[in-house]
This record gives C-alpha cells, structure tokens and sequence, in this order.
C-alpha cells in the first residue's frame, strides 16, 4: 500500500495515497497500524484524502487501528474523508466510533 | 424507446487483486444507465461496493484447495432491474444465519453481508448444481 508517515508535533500523520482500500491492501494498512502501535506510537491521525472508495475490510483496518491504540490509552482520527467514503461510516455508525476531522489542520488544532 | 438492456459475464481467479476490475465495472454500469434520475454517484459507490463485497465473499468461500477456481460473476440489466449474480465453487454458506453487526461494539469483519442488504432491494443465496448462487437484485428508480 502506498502511503506516507509524518510526524506534526507527537502526531503520527498516516496518509493514503491510494484511490481504494479494499480486501487487497487492508491488509497491510492493519498491519501497519499495528506495527506503529507496537513501537509505542500513541496518537495517529490517519488522513483519507485521496481515498475514493473503502470496502468492510478497510473499515475493518481502520477500527483495528482505534481499537488497538484506545486499549494503550492512545488517540486514534481520521481527517479528509471525501462524501461517498463517508456515508460508508455512516451506513455502519462508525462515524459515532472514530474521530473525524474535516481536514488535517482541524485534526492537529484539536488534538495538540 | 428501447429499453436499456446490458449483459456482463466475467470469470476471473479467486485473488483480491481483481476487485478493483469487478467493482469499476459496477461503477462504469452506473455512470451511462440512460434513464436512471437518482443521484448517480452514490449508485456508482454502492455498485461498487456490492460486487467488491460479493466476489470477496466469493473468494473466502471457494475452495481453497483447488488453485485453479474461479468466481464467476453476471451482471444483467434489464429496463429498470439490476441483477447481480456471484457463483462459487466452496462449501457455501446459509444467509438466514448472517447477523447483524452489533453497532455498540463493531467488529473488524463480518460487515459485508449488512452493506449488501442495506444497499440493495434482494439479496439469495442458493445451491445450484455444482456451485452456489449469491443473487443481488437493485430497482433503478
């Protein structure tokens, strides 16, 4: 999966560089997510500006990343999501689940 | 007027690597229906999302032990029906017993199913001869 890490203050900024997560890559976005929370990231903004379409398993990614950090009392949000992405969030209430910001800046401002 | 009538078959093997295919198609599909006036782009995601969901299911319940299997999957519309269909070749599985996710505590997996029903209007799941049949039907309004 292509994707870029960048670090705003003590933020792991995670960004997706790909058009579509679904049950070929969420895969590896899971383990990845998994791998910085092993190495003891403790908050991690995952930016989805240029995702145009997620399937379950990258829903699934995703709350895996929320879950493992809540549970290692870190913080976990998303930022960019684009319309039809997020009426994918909707449709299963996960935006009740994460964090979501309306962009990066939002995301930073709030949660430094 | 003719009705619109569109028939796509396509057969591929049963990685993951080939659902952005399946799932453009549905998309494409959306994009130059004739005479659809809801919002299209929705559509476009929700054909998407269908078939991606429907031919991972199909993958997870081929048959594992068999490299060389297939899904088969059949796109038909006709006038104002949209009719999906995935075959696959595994131990198949009963629909009727697929929960509904619990939306306090959601899971990773097991949301598929759900986002096939909501977004479609049918959804079988069959035994035919020699494989199964999840069947998807959508009314374009």
């Amino acid at each position: 999966m292509n994707l870029n890490l960048e670090k705003i203050s003590d933020i792991s900024v995670v960004k997706i560089n790909e058009e579509r997560i679904d049950a070929h890559n969420s895969g590896e976005l899971k383990e990845y997510l998994l791998q910085m929370i092993e190495r003891g990231e403790k908050h991690i903004v995952v930016q989805l500006e240029h995702v145009r379409f997620i399937d379950s398993s990258g829903l699934g990614a995703l709350l895996s990343g929320n879950k493992n950090i809540i549970a290692k009392s870190g913080k976990f949000a998303l930022s960019n999501i684009q319309q039809q992405v997020m009426s994918m969030f909707e449709l299963t209430r996960l935006n009740r689940v994460f964090e979501i910001y309306t962009d990066l800046n939002d995301a930073v401002k709030t949660e430094t | 007027m003719c009705p619109s009538v569109i028939q796509v078959d396509v057969i591929i093997p049963t990685q993951t690597k080939y659902l952005d295919l399946i799932g453009s198609i549905g998309e494409r599909i959306a994009k130059e229906l004739d005479n659809f006036t809801g919002d299209r782009e929705a559509l476009a995601y929700q054909l998407n999302l269908v078939l991606t969901e429907a031919t991972v299911n199909a993958i997870k319940h081929g048959n594992d032990n068999n490299p060389q299997d297939t899904v088969r999957i059949s796109i038909h519309l006709f006038d104002q029906e949209l009719n999906i269909k995935v075959y696959d070749h595994g131990q198949g599985f009963d629909l009727a017993t697929v929960p509904v996710p619990d939306f306090e505590q959601p899971k990773e997996s097991g949301m598929g199913i759900f986002l096939i029903r909501s977004l479609m209007d049918s959804v079988t799941y069959t035994r035919q001869e020699d494989c199964n049949v999840l069947e998807i039907i959508k009314y374009l309004k």
